[in-house]
């Protein structure tokens, strides 16, 4: 084995920090086709087929002719699913969102209840959150551009 | 073959008792991947030798595939049932949602037998099966409407599809469609007649289940080669684009666009309703299906004024394609968008397949223009070339069947001249009305050929336009041509890949992909088990007494030169013979 450099060392320090300080963000709902990739994009970064496990949604706003919802985490400075997380499953996340603690995680649901713009999903087949990572895998696969990966608005050192 | 990989769950619905149970029959998937090549087996265990389409014992199958919800674009969902239109093979094929809602909810065939002693709209949400009244929403004049009272009546939002009739369908007119998510349709071959007889208003599926992949890194590697070749295509770029109506202006250059009931091919006026000014004037936004990133469904935004008041309009949001563009517009001598629009959206409402509905008005107002049939049949209704307000009062009157001559227009072109005459402009094959392409002989062949008539089939317009054009085939390389693209048309649909995408699912990837879920399947296997299901086809078409001799291609076919010259009835009976032949050794 190769011994592991200064160079990479910093990198992957570099590589955590944009990591948390990243978010993912709905340039134009406009654009959004309602194809959902982003959604299959995601439960595929989590080795999945199917839907169960995605962290994003794309929805009809009644009728697709009017166009869609793109539902994402905003990674909010002070989030209410965090707040009101009963075990400390949900912690806030440097630079804002959460991060999810399965294994403290009871599946009671509230984190759920208390995001208002629905960006907490379910997980029915294991009755737990599923929680945007603002990784931009589904950036990749949005093909008109409705989705990115930016800097947070306060970058927490 | 580990099972676990394909979706094999059938769930069987019977409406007459309001029962519902699920099957596991995984062999059936192994044999026949799914879609097109499961709906035909179920379909010969599930319907009676001789059924009336309107018994309730025609079973309607709804089937999707091993791919559907794990690759891009393999999003359709598969309809087979027996054909109140033609009173053979009914096959039509639908994307939206319904095929990643039918997968995901657990299941990769529905079927649906009986018939409901009251309106009833089923609503499938995973494993929770609901038999709903639907009394309040039956007779409800738009289908739009329906669409918004169930949207609110149910959960699954933007994981489920809602398919419906329109008052077509539950007056039984035998090309009445179901439409999916607004603007798609399961369009051809009236299996919205067969809801409509069935009272069975809509189905609601939803669901989120996960799906196994056997091997998870070549699973994502070659995700996004399929992924980059869909986007990167330039072929699929035009579907985006313009989208099918593109063809307008090619097909009119070259002389084989139908025009005023196939009696011309070219007119001037295709610059007024080319898919360039539609994009232009009218495009008001595109639409994919689930899990598709190409987007050609193209919605145009139609502002009118009521009229009746200063400053007050209502904005339609309204579908156009080549084929309805064709349909409702210039086989109608209509080159006027907004009059196509407006057609259009009146068809849509009241859910009729646009293709039939046109070809059967296009007879009628030849009909009326011969003298054939006068205003005593069309209840003073005057039919004329373009003029869309009578097209829009003839559409409501063939729905109500207003008196015998709208009753007969709703049984189709071949029936309204079998009683009226006038066959020898009735355009149809088989019982099913002709689409949009009078490109030479191999679109037609194609079509009288196809195991649903269809031009989807074998997609003969495309050896008109690169083989034909160029060089003489024989009638024998014509069929073996039309034949070979079908049966890998059967893989397609089996794997409920739109056929949009057969440019980039090539064998070796659907081989590929196969294999991710599974399957370990050769190329030739592949082929192999696409005539198989063709054959499949076939031999249910024969058993309900479908006839090669039995053909008939009216005279107009014959008549309108083609791009390539004007077509040989005896290529044609050369052709003929020569299926003929190869069915007897099916």
């Amino acid at each position: 084995m190769y011994p592991v450099s200064k160079k990479t060392k910093s990198l992957k320090r570099l590589m955590k920090l944009m990591a948390s300080t990243m978010r993912l963000a709905v340039v134009d709902t406009e654009r959004c086709i309602g194809c959902q990739s982003c959604m299959f994009a995601c439960s595929r970064r989590q080795q999945e087929g199917g839907l169960a496990s995605s962290c994003l949604g794309v929805k009809s706003i009644g009728g697709m002719e009017r166009g869609f919802m793109v539902i994402v985490c905003r990674a909010c400075d002070n989030p209410p699913c965090a707040k009101i997380c009963p075990t400390n499953a949900l912690t806030p996340r440097d630079g804002g969102g959460v991060k999810l603690d399965i294994a403290k995680c009871i599946g009671c649901g509230r984190c759920k209840d208390a995001c208002i713009i629905g960006a907490v999903f379910w997980n029915d087949e294991r009755d737990k959150p599923m929680i945007c990572i603002h990784c931009g895998y589904c950036v990749k696969f949005c093909p008109h551009g409705v989705l990115k990966l930016e800097k947070t608005r306060e970058v927490k050192q | 073959m580990n099972s676990s990989y394909l979706p094999s769950n059938i769930l069987y619905i019977d409406l007459s008792n309001n029962k519902f149970w699920i099957e596991e029959r995984p062999e059936v998937f192994e044999q026949y991947l799914g879609g097109t090549g499961v709906a035909i087996q179920l379909l010969k265990e599930q319907c009676p030798p001789g059924c009336d389409p309107f018994s309730p014992e025609n079973p309607i199958i709804l089937a999707i595939g091993p791919l559907t919800g794990l690759f891009p674009l393999a999003s359709k969902t598969i309809a087979m049932f027996k054909s109140p239109h033609t009173g053979n093979l009914g096959e039509s094929h639908c994307g939206g949602r319904s095929a990643i809602a039918i997968r995901l909810a657990g299941y990769g065939a529905i079927v649906i037998k009986g018939r409901s002693s009251n309106p009833t709209y089923l609503a499938i949400h995973n494993d929770k099966i609901h038999f709903r009244d639907a009394s309040t929403i039956w007779g409800m004049e738009s289908v739009f409407t329906v669409g918004r009272i169930i949207r609110e009546n149910e959960p699954g939002s933007g994981l489920r599809t809602i398919m419906r009739i329109g008052s077509a369908g539950e007056r039984e007119v035998t090309y009445a469609s179901v439409t999916t998510e607004t603007y798609r349709h399961f369009g051809r071959l009236g299996l919205g007649a067969v809801f409509g007889s069935k009272r069975l208003k809509a189905l609601v599926i939803s669901g989120k289940h996960s799906l196994n992949i056997k091997d998870k890194t070549s699973y994502q590697k070659l995700y996004d080669d399929v992924y980059q070749s869909a986007v990167n295509s330039p072929v699929m770029q035009k579907y985006h684009d313009l989208g099918t109506a593109e063809n307008i202006l090619p097909l009119n250059e070259i002389g084989g666009l139908p025009i005023k009931n196939l009696q011309l091919t070219r007119f001037e006026d295709a610059q007024k309703i080319s898919g360039e000014v539609m994009a232009r004037e009218y495009l008001g936004r595109r639409l994919a299906c689930s899990h598709c990133p190409i987007g050609c469904i193209h919605i145009a935004a139609l502002r009118e004024p009521y009229g009746d008041e200063p400053y007050f309009y209502k904005t339609s949001m309204i579908c156009y394609d080549y084929e309805p563009m064709y349909a409702l517009g210039t086989i109608l001598g209509i080159s006027e968008p907004e009059s196509y629009l407006k057609l259009m959206d009146e068809v849509e409402k009241r859910g009729l397949d646009s293709m039939s509905t046109g070809v059967v008005l296009a007879w009628a107002t030849e009909a009326f223009e011969k003298g054939i049939i006068t205003q005593n049949e069309t209840n003073g209704i005057q039919l004329r070339w373009g003029d869309y307000k009578n097209y829009i009062e003839a559409v409501k009157s063939i729905v109500n069947k207003t008196n015998e001559f709208f009753h007969a227009l709703a049984k189709g072109v071949d029936y309204a001249a079998s009683q009226y005459g006038g066959k020898e402009f009735a355009l149809s094959f088989m019982g099913n009305e002709m689409p949009g392409y009078h490109t030479g002989p191999a679109a037609h062949i194609g079509v009288f050929i196809g195991a649903r008539h269809s031009h989807l089939d074998n997609a003969g317009y495309g050896i008109d336009q690169k083989i034909l054009v160029n060089r003489h085939l024989t009638p024998t390389e014509l069929v073996e041509q039309l034949l070979t693209e079908e049966y890998w048309r059967q893989i397609l649909s089996s794997l409920t890949i739109c056929f949009f995408a057969r440019g980039v699912y090539t064998p070796k990837i659907v081989r590929n992909t196969l294999h991710s879920v599974g399957y370990d399947l050769t190329e030739n296997d592949l082929r192999k088990i696409g005539e198989e299901i063709h054959h499949e086809k076939y031999k249910f078409k024969t058993r309900e007494g479908f006839h090669i001799d039995d053909y008939h291609i009216p005279n107009r076919i014959f008549d309108t030169p083609t791009p390539i010259g004007q077509f040989n009835r005896d290529f044609l009976i050369d052709a003929v013979k020569i299926l003929k032949e190869k069915i007897s050794e099916w």
